[in-house]
């Protein structure tokens, strides 16, 4: 009964992470993608659950969907409709183009990992009830992988200084802005 | 017990090619910047099915660091998203032939 029950758990999590995807990829407004984002994520976080991925899953409800994907809404919010972007029109080469070369990607992704690691995907390591757990987690990235830990922390630091350099004005743009209100 | 690691691998192909059609159909470089973010799920996906299957913490403290890298990602991609739309540009992929300020 239980063993159902997860089967259908996952059943609706895989279907609504596939099915938000292609929404993301095909709604014209941002907006609309960024929000089936959300839902992406959320469903890819149930995924980690069930793959007894728990603190993962916690983070990316957290940091995905809930930090990160704000953020773009703001940017979505203050770009307006110059953010909005249809498709082009009818099939050009470039889309059919685009097209090819995932399903080259997809099948090459199978064919692979099918014939490489076909038989070996099926016995699964048994694990206990810590597995995944944030003290396992914490007690991993401050024993094991403390550079991995200091290396993320200094690439966020790095990020945020590219943030604000990215954010202020530059002395050409401010001579720019001098010269719009100048003209008219 | 629940689905085995082949069926987290069929999602995380599946989605890694959606994410690839955004990337190369559309324009518009904020859902480029949304069809990346799917991508890299779908490596993390990817990650935690094969850490799982080992029994190894290892594919998550890895799926972990992703997440950081790509939310300095979004950071900076952001950031010169709105950066060509102050200087009044096209926001359109297909036009950003240089990046010179």
């Amino acid at each position: 009964m239980g063993n159902v029950l997860v089967w259908a758990i996952w059943i609706g999590a895989a279907g609504a992470c596939l099915g938000s995807g292609i929404a993301v990829v095909s709604f014209a407004n941002p907006f609309f993608s960024a929000l089936a984002l959300i839902g992406n994520l959320a469903s890819l976080a149930v995924l980690f659950l069930l793959a007894s991925a728990e603190f993962v899953a916690a983070a990316q409800v957290l940091v995905y969907a809930g930090a990160v994907m704000v953020m773009f809404l703001f940017v979505i919010a203050y770009l307006g409709g110059r953010a909005d972007a249809p498709f082009a029109g009818g099939p050009s080469w470039v889309s059919v183009g685009a097209v090819v070369a995932a399903t080259a990607l997809l099948v090459e992704i199978v064919v692979v990992i099918g014939l490489k690691a076909g038989d070996l995907l099926s016995d699964e390591a048994d694990v206990g009830s810590a597995f995944g757990s944030p003290g396992e987690i914490g007690r991993f990235f401050l024993t094991d992988h403390l550079l991995a830990f200091e290396i993320t922390s200094i690439v966020l630091l790095i990020a945020a200084v590219g943030g604000v350099i990215l954010g202020t004005k530059t002395r050409a743009e401010e001579e720019l802005d001098r010269l719009d209100g100048a003209a008219p | 017990m629940g689905p085995d690691v082949t069926w987290y691998l069929v999602v995380s192909a599946l989605l890694f090619s959606i994410g690839t059609l955004g990337v190369l159909l559309r324009r518009s470089p904020l859902v480029v910047l949304l069809s990346l973010e799917i991508m890299l799920n779908s490596a993390n996906l990817a990650l935690i099915a094969f850490s799982r299957l080992h029994g190894d913490h290892d594919g998550q403290i890895f799926a972990l660091s992703v997440m950081a890298v790509a939310a300095s990602e979004v950071v900076v991609g952001l950031g010169l998203i709105v950066a060509v739309a102050r200087r009044k540009l096209v926001l359109d992929v297909d036009r950003f032939r240089v990046l010179r300020g």
